[in-house]
């Protein structure tokens, strides 16, 4: 592997990606039959953030892996065209966003010299994980949205803290089943003790909390996910994993008959399109059950299905009904997996689902590299999160499993999101370059 | 732990498969059922923002426009129909609340524009907007208030049809709807007994009477088993299938020839030619004249139903297999149901020299620059009977009108061809007349039909033909 030649692979990597900006804002601009707004500005500027980045990694991490930060900034690009396409308005917040969330991206890799410092404090970013996730339960700050509690209202900001939660507890995960690892393979189930069960009970029972408090199925899955994908590296035992499998499904199971908001979800994914006559919460009114509950997914469904093949190109998908309300509610959020497709169609969806794969293939060959347990265990883990969360939203919008509002990462409008996904970028990039240097990959720093 | 991660990483693979799977299933697989799903209005709502063409009658006047509301993105365009009723069924409607219906249904596509993919690609790389194209009808704005204006508020229907042609200047059905009413007062629409936006031309299903003979008399000429000199007996009753049949108030004839038997309406004379012309020769004709089958109109298919004999408990067309009583059958009894647009195609071969033409209520499209985009051509059906079955028949009906059951519908200096139908429902009458005119150079074939009404065909349906053949050869030398 030429190890020089990383860095300029991922600053010629990034051209592409500017290409892209540049392109997509254009198209999505010839179809708004306006020619006053700067697109070429548009995508200097970021390709003059991005080689910025680009540099910094560069001189920190010079053996980091040098297809993630292109991969990361091609969503996000892909994500600012879709968005502009949306409402300017969601453009510029989430550039902004992306700027922040660059800046801490940086930031983190600048002030985290030693990725096992980590280790150290995993009692404490556990606790401020789960911290993180009964937050939007708190009387004052706590926001329902959609039936879930999902944020927390700080005045000016809304701010989502399950997607920085997420990162907290894998990185606890990571840390103290590198310890306890040991204990698990070895012994039979039965014999396990409770300590050493213990995390995978607390876990559970912590994903079983947020279904019943947060009521979100979506997050539940992609946490408790995480958390088997980490205890299957770690031990490798299929069986444990099936265990938590059928602990989790058995619980689901029992909420999504007993928690209303779980049961609606399911019921809506089961049968989005009936015509019965339902009282629709929202209105007050009488309504078709697919004009109310069924509304958003057979919405999207709708949506994709005028996308075909090729899609219908940048700018052209019906978004609002003319005039009217929303014809696809959340598109800049849940739904944006739906926008592409209509727009792009399953060319342009399969696309980003394989830049997501590229992106998991990148983040699991640093875990692989790595040469400590920790360090595999949290690539892995992050990069699983990071997988689960596409799978939750794209799954869900796309009815392979209930709709529930997580992030489609880097692309969905959200400033929690944007930042937390680029702090678990730089943690894979740390891993990765620890990793390559210890194979003795690269001698040299920056230049 | 690098086995696991590999596996992990596999297991992604499959997850993400399956993402692809399922976004193929929705975009490919199953993406008309999707599109199709009434649920679904993103292709109405697109739809609007389109500014619709222009539909006009033949005239030039307009039928169907647009109004603007609001503007830039939110721009769309709601139809308006400057005449109301008057040519609701023909024209039909298209809301977005409300789907559409009639010609606004069946040319959907020209009416916005729709064009293949590469040309859009091609228009949306210039930035044009799509623009509908403009219908022009075959619709008479005089004839079809005369026929209105004839029908007087009883329920029924007027049909004419240019029977070289196959243009259709006249579809009158009573109850009328205002189309600009839809959005709001549809459901009530919907509901009302007497089913104001069923189009009786072409959606009612009604016993046709002594019309029926029309077809008979051409399968038994054509076919050879007669001739329109064959002389039958006329006495009242004779049975047929074990169930004695009636003349008209029981009148008695005695050995008659057809022509005689057609101005007179006989119905024993009838029922006989039809058992012994046979199922399979009724059939054929009736088949050629397109019954069983939905008319070769361009008008939707939802709105339109087949003529045939029914089972009345299923709904479904009998065919030639099922047992069917010929004879009745012959004389419009039976299981027979027909719609008036069917009667006046039979109306259309006869004149036609026996050729029939597919009924057509649009002639002309155009684009928005008024280039023309297609010319509908009159296009021929089939020729249902020799030239010479086609005149004798003619002749046989120009007698019902110069002296039988028809003479209310004769013109002044015009020589008319016709036959009365009265099929008796229960205690009320469905009252019956198809003609063309002139017989010389037939201009116009038309079918009248009144519903449960207590008269005959010549007296209730006749005088409206009448009224509307003398609108429409009124003007320019008919």
């Amino acid at each position: 592997m030429a190890r020089k030649g990383d860095r300029w692979r991922e600053l010629f990597g990034l051209i592409p990606v500017s290409l892209l900006v540049t392109a997509g804002f254009t198209a999505v601009l010839i179809n708004r039959s306006a020619n006053d707004a700067p697109t070429i500005t548009y995508g200097v500027f970021f390709l003059g953030c991005c080689v910025l980045g680009s540099l910094v990694i560069r001189w920190r991490l010079p053996a980091a892996d040098p297809w993630l930060f292109p991969l990361s900034a091609l969503l996000a690009g892909f994500g600012l065209v879709t968005l502009y396409r949306l409402d300017e308005k969601f453009a510029a917040e989430q550039a902004l966003y992306f700027l922040v969330g660059l800046g801490l991206m940086l930031a983190t890799i600048l002030w985290l010299r030693d990725i096992r410092a980590l280790e150290r404090y995993r009692y404490t970013i556990a606790a401020i994980g789960i911290g993180l996730l009964v937050l939007p339960r708190m009387p004052g700050i706590g926001a329902q949205v959609n039936g879930a509690f999902l944020a927390i209202n700080l005045g000016f900001i809304q701010f989502q803290p399950a997607e920085f939660a997420k990162i907290a507890i894998v990185v606890f995960l990571a840390s103290y089943l590198n310890d306890t690892r040991d204990v698990l393979v070895r012994g039979r189930i039965p014999q396990i003790s409770l300590k050493h069960m213990g995390p995978l009970l607390v876990i559970w029972g912590a994903s079983m909390l947020m279904l019943v408090f947060i009521r979100d199925l979506g997050s539940s899955l992609m946490f408790f996910g995480g958390f088997l994908a980490v205890l299957y590296v770690a031990t490798s035992r299929i069986s444990l994993v099936l265990v938590g499998l059928v602990m989790f499904f058995g619980g689901a199971a029992f909420f999504a008959s007993n928690v209303g908001h779980v049961e609606d979800r399911v019921q809506t994914w089961l049968d989005p399109f009936s015509t019965e006559r339902v009282l629709c919460p929202g209105t007050g009114t009488t309504e078709k059950y697919v004009d109310c509950q069924g509304f958003q997914i057979a919405q999207s469904l709708f949506a994709q299905a005028d996308g075909g093949l090729f899609g219908q190109g940048f700018g052209n998908a019906l978004i609002k009904v003319p005039g009217g309300g929303p014809l696809l509610p959340a598109a800049e959020t849940d739904l944006i997996y739906a926008v592409i497709t209509d727009e792009l169609g399953l060319f342009g969806a399969t696309g980003v689902i394989l830049i997501y794969l590229m992106f998991a293939w990148r983040g699991f060959r640093a875990a692989i590299d790595a040469t400590d347990g920790f360090s595999k265990l949290l690539a892995a883990g992050l990069t699983s999160v990071f997988c689960l969360q596409v799978f939750v939203i794209v799954g869900g919008v796309t009815r392979v499993i209930p709709l529930t509002g997580v992030t489609l990462p880097f692309i969905s409008a959200g400033g929690s999101s944007i930042l937390a996904n680029f702090v678990l970028l730089a943690l894979i990039l740390i891993v990765s370059d620890r990793a390559r240097r210890d194979r003795g990959d690269v001698q040299g720093g920056l230049v | 732990m690098n086995v696991a991660i590999t596996r992990l990483f596999v297991l992604f693979v499959v997850l993400f498969g399956l993402l692809v799977a399922f976004t193929s299933r929705w975009t490919v697989f199953e993406a008309d059922s999707l599109r199709e799903n009434t649920a679904n209005r993103r292709q109405l709502l697109e739809d609007q923002q389109i500014p619709r063409g222009i539909i006009t009658a033949r005239d030039g006047k307009k039928l169907a426009v647009n109004d603007r509301i609001g503007r830039d993105e939110s721009v769309r365009y709601v139809r308006e129909y400057p005449d109301g009723p008057l040519f609701g069924h023909a024209v039909g409607y298209s809301f977005v609340t409300q789907d559409q219906a009639g010609l606004e249904k069946f040319y959907n596509d020209q009416l916005i524009g729709e064009q293949n993919e590469f040309a859009s690609l091609i228009d949306a790389i210039v930035g044009a907007d799509q623009e509908g194209e403009n219908l022009r009808t075959t619709l008479d704005p005089a004839g079809q208030r005369s026929a209105f204006q004839a029908l007087a508020g009883r329920k029924g229907a007027i049909v004419v049809m240019e029977p070289a042609t196959g243009r259709v200047p006249v579809m009158a059905s009573v109850p009328k709807y205002d189309p600009n009413r839809i959005p709001e007062d549809f459901a009530k629409l919907n509901r009302e007994t007497d089913s104001p936006l069923l189009n009786r031309v072409t959606q009612a299903g009604y016993p046709p009477g002594s019309t029926m003979k029309v077809v008979t008399a051409v399968a038994a000429i054509d076919s050879g088993e007669f001739e329109k000199t064959s002389v039958l007996n006329g006495k009242s009753p004779q049975t047929f299938s074990g169930t004695p049949l009636n003349n008209f108030g029981n009148s008695q004839f005695g050995p008659i020839d057809l022509t005689e038997a057609l101005t007179n309406s006989v119905n024993t004379v009838w029922g006989r030619v039809g058992e012994r012309v046979g199922k399979e020769t009724m059939y054929e004709y009736m088949d050629r004249f397109g019954f069983n089958a939905d008319p070769p109109m361009d008008y939707p298919r939802s709105q339109m139903r087949p003529s045939g004999v029914y089972n009345p408990r299923t709904g479904n067309l009998l065919d030639e297999d099922d047992p069917i009583d010929v004879a009745r059958v012959a004389i419009g009894q039976e299981r027979l149901n027909v719609t008036p647009l069917q009667m006046a195609m039979v109306a259309s071969a006869v004149a036609n020299d026996g050729v029939l033409m597919e009924p057509r209520l649009v002639e002309r499209i155009t684009r928005p620059d008024g280039r023309l985009a297609e010319r509908i051509k009159p296009t021929r059906d089939e020729r249902v009977m020799k030239s010479s079955t086609s005149r004798d028949v003619t002749e046989m009906m120009t007698r019902v009108v110069d002296e039988g059951s028809g003479t209310a519908a004769a013109l002044e200096g015009i020589k008319v061809a016709g036959k009365t139908g009265t099929a008796e429902r229960g205690d009320s009458n469905q009252a019956w007349f198809i003609a063309f005119a002139p017989v010389a150079k037939p201009k116009y074939a038309i079918a009248v039909t009144i519903e449960r009404t207590q008269g005959t065909g010549g007296e209730e349906a006749a005088p409206l033909a009448k009224q509307v053949l003398t609108t429409l050869l009124g003007r320019g030398g008919g």
